[in-house]
């Protein structure tokens, strides 16, 4: 793993701006490389226990429907993790509650019994009898797959919690849930769906093998014979990725129904490992298709879903132990072995939940080096075993081989041959390895060469294995060469995957070139005079780097030589100006900018004394007014004696003081629209009083002159 | 003679009024060139209450006086209640403008 580290840090290291997306490409390219090899099927192991107890976390001593707690107690009890939560006291309430009102559907009824087997709450307080004989009366009227299944299933586990049910007609139920399967082996949901499912087949299954297990006598053997031979052509339509492993999936008309290939799968496999553990017999079910089918589940890793995880860990618990093929799998703990530490060459072969497999040997058939497919460099080299660890390993130094990328070839072959009936290894197994070892590179030498027949002006040796530092000079007549070998352990020459050196410029402008090898040796020969309009016709210091790195190369380094001062000629006229540097990527994850908001600055405001010295005067008059008034004496002489007039003179000025409040209010807090309105109502009751009281003071006025 | 009494009386309150409403015009003024104009609006608003108030006041005593022969026939009534309504639709306006 190590020399994976490195060469992603060389990656990260050579930032180079317009190559970093060819590094970036070249990147995804071989993680994706290591982790397809790294991610070949491995057994149930402690990630998925912690990944179980991040999904599964009751709320309220409480994981929802009963559905949803019967796949979370289900899954941590495989898991071995079930004494985790104390859910009983909530959880068996439910379970009480849902049984004592025998519900209307089954489905919940089933799953009720289901979660009661698995926490036993107080059996004494449930009449069994009664669901029991409820069930029989669903049975026998069902005529759709669900009401087979959850009936049959509840009837089960009836009798599993140690109630005695008889089925009385269970050819008949037999013959019923037979009529609903299809010829390719799948099975349509009732009588009157056109539609044949594979998810149907595996409820069917289900619901025969209770039937069978429930039967109060024999059931047909030859009714028996045709649904194995049913079973048979449901795994003929399996279908297969890429990678060996098989699936269950199923095409959909209505997307409503969907079922994932998950699910999907798992319910076939408890479907049939149901039927196979009560038929007599085996099934006829060859193991390469058990073990594809343990290989689909467990290259899923470890599910974000509950529902997933749920799926995965109970097909896989049925695949564990069931009576047609137990899966074993072949895996490698670490698909990148050192050659300079001499690692070994680890394989396990447990069972998907990671126990010991039966006494077996395992094989290296053959390897083959990636790069020249053809002639297998090992064959035949049977592995040791490590009874300790219970692991088979190989030294991979007694192997002789070089670094690089193999395929792997192994076989598994048990020794006893009763295992053989028992086990499904699945034969041959490939995998991919990364040998990695340290490259020794030698003969480095920079020169600066004139361009008269190449005679060298400087010649400098380079140890490229520890930090030099070189400084040259030339100008655009002459050239520049690099060149080394590079030699892997076992004295080949080696080919990395990146080989650059790069010419960086005061001026942070570089330049790029890939070093191809010719003849065990890499060189690099620059013609000054043909890179002039490249360089920009920038003179000065260029720093020189060398980047060598490769996932096999344990040693894989990015590296300053030193520099060399170029003397190039003046630029023309119309030279191109060199690109404007890209800022740091780095900055971009820095602190941004602060951004300050510009406000309209406030106007300049009078000293609050001189405006409070203003207000003052402005009332000076108006108090010289009253003093003035009081000075004089009211005059109400004029005012109307009779209360007719008077009141109407009083509403008057009333109605005066009420308009100028109003006035008062709109400038405080009324808008312009509340104001109006009011001054509607206001304005014609003024008019109308004020008409009324001048028209009394007129006539007055008018008599006392005719008078 | 109660009415002249009466009318003498209203004249005196009005001049002292109109004097009133032109004071703080140029108090406004003042005020204005000391500190300069930055509430325009209220300072225009505040000029055109105290002229406006001024004009209509001036206008009424026009009209009450009985020396002007033009205003005969017009009760000193009805040219109170144009002040009045006239005062109060300028009120208005100002209010609005005075933001």
């Amino acid at each position: 793993m190590h020399s994976l580290f490195q060469f992603f840090r060389i990656i990260d290291l050579a930032g180079m701006s317009r190559y970093r997306w060819i590094l970036a490409l070249l990147a995804i390219f071989y993680s994706s490389l290591s982790i397809c090899t790294a991610s070949i099927v491995r057994p149930i192991s402690e990630s998925h226990r912690s990944a179980a107890l991040e999904l599964f976390v009751p709320v309220d001593e409480s994981f929802g429907s009963l559905e949803n707690t019967y796949e979370a107690l289900r899954t941590l009890e495989i898991l071995g993790l079930e004494k985790t939560y104390d859910i009983s006291r909530a959880t068996c309430k439910a379970v009480l509650e849902t049984l004592g009102s025998s519900p209307s559907i089954t489905k919940d009824l089933f799953y009720a019994l289901k979660v009661n087997g698995i926490l036993k709450c107080q059996i004494e307080a449930i009449n069994f009898e009664g669901i029991a004989s409820n069930m029989l009366a669903v049975l026998k009227n069902a005529n759709s797959l669900p009401d087979f299944y959850y009936s049959i299933g509840s009837l089960l586990l009836i009798k599993k919690h140690g109630f005695e049910v008889i089925l009385p007609d269970s050819d008949g139920a037999f013959h019923s849930i037979k009529a609903l399967s299809q010829s390719d082996g799948r099975w349509r949901y009732d009588s009157n769906g056109a539609e044949s499912s594979t998810y149907a087949a595996g409820m069917a299954l289900e619901a025969l093998a209770g039937i069978v297990f429930l039967a109060d006598s024999e059931v047909d053997q030859s009714m028996i014979g045709v649904v194995k031979n049913d079973i048979v052509k449901l795994f003929d339509i399996i279908k297969s990725y890429n990678d060996g492993t098989l699936y269950f999936n199923d095409k959909y008309v209505h997307s409503s129904d969907y079922k994932s290939p998950l699910e999907i799968s798992a319910a076939v496999v408890r479907g049939v490992t149901s039927f196979a553990e009560v038929s007599s017999g085996k099934l006829n079910i060859p193991g390469n298709k058990i073990l594809g089918l343990a290989k689909f589940f467990l290259s899923i890793g470890v599910p974000g879903s509950s529902k997933d995880l749920f799926h995965q860990i109970e097909s896989l618990s049925c695949l564990e132990n069931n009576r047609i093929y137990i899966p074993l799998v072949i895996s490698l703990p670490g698909t990148v072995l050192s050659l300079t530490s001499r690692d070994q060459l680890k394989v396990d072969v447990t069972t998907v939940f990671g126990a010991a497999a039966p006494p077996l040997s395992v094989k290296l058939v053959q390897a083959f080096n990636s790069n020249s497919e053809g002639k297998p460099i090992i064959e035949n080299q049977e592995l040791h075993f490590d009874k300790e660890n219970s692991i088979h390993y190989l030294d991979i130094a007694s192997l002789k081989m070089d670094v690089g990328k193999y395929k792997l070839i192994f076989e598994v072959s048990l020794h006893n041959l009763e295992d053989e009936s028992k086990y499904a290894t699945g034969g041959l197994t490939s995998f991919s390895a990364f040998f990695t070892g340290s490259i020794k590179i030698d003969k480095g030498e920079l020169a600066i060469l004139n361009s008269d027949g190449g005679s060298a002006e400087t010649i400098e040796k380079l140890d490229l294995s520890k930090d030099s530092f070189l400084s040259l000079s030339a100008n655009h007549l002459q050239k520049f060469r690099l060149s080394f070998q590079l030699t892997t352990p076992l004295g080949h020459t080696f080919k990395p995957h990146q080989v650059f050196l790069k010419l960086r410029h005061e001026t942070k402008v570089e330049h790029l070139f890939v070093i191809d090898s010719s003849a065990r040796q890499y060189k690099l020969i620059l013609d000054f005079l043909g890179l002039v309009e490249k360089f920009y016709y920038l003179s000065g210091k260029y720093d020189i780097e060398l980047t060598v790195g490769d996932a096999t190369m344990e040693n894989s380094f990015l590296r300053t030589l030193g520099f060399v001062e170029l003397d190039l000629p003046e630029p023309p006229e119309k030279a191109a100006q060199p690109p404007p540097q890209p800022a740091d990527p780095y900055l971009r994850y820095g602190p941004k900018q602060e951004i300050s908001h510009i406000f309209r600055a406030p106007e300049k405001r009078p000293p609050k004394e001189l405006s409070l010295a203003f207000l003052a005067l402005t009332f000076l008059p108006l108090i010289g007014f009253i003093i003035g008034l009081t000075k004089l004496g009211v005059n109400l002489k004029l005012f109307p004696s009779s209360p007719g007039p008077a009141a109407f003179s009083i509403l008057f000025h009333a109605g005066i003081a009420a308009v100028l409040l109003l006035y008062g209010l709109f400038w405080l807090k009324l808008d312009l629209f509340t104001a109006l309105k009011a001054l509607c109502f206001l304005g014609p009751f003024l008019v109308f009083v004020g008409h009324r009281t001048l028209s009394h003071l007129a006539s007055t006025s008018a008599k006392l002159k005719s008078s | 003679m109660a009415k002249s009494t009466s009318s003498d009386v209203l004249t005196l309150i009005r001049s002292l009024r109109s004097a009133y409403a032109a004071t703080p015009t140029n108090l406004k003024v003042v005020y204005m060139g000391i500190v300069g104009s930055f509430p325009f609006n209220s300072f225009l608003s505040g000029v055109l209450s105290c002229v406006g108030t001024a004009v209509l006041a001036v206008c009424l005593r026009i009209q009450v006086n009985k020396e002007n022969k033009e205003f005969k026939d017009l009760p000193p009534e009805r040219a109170f209640a144009d002040f009045v309504l006239c005062n109060l639709v300028l009120h208005l306006v100002i209010m609005n403008f005075l933001g």
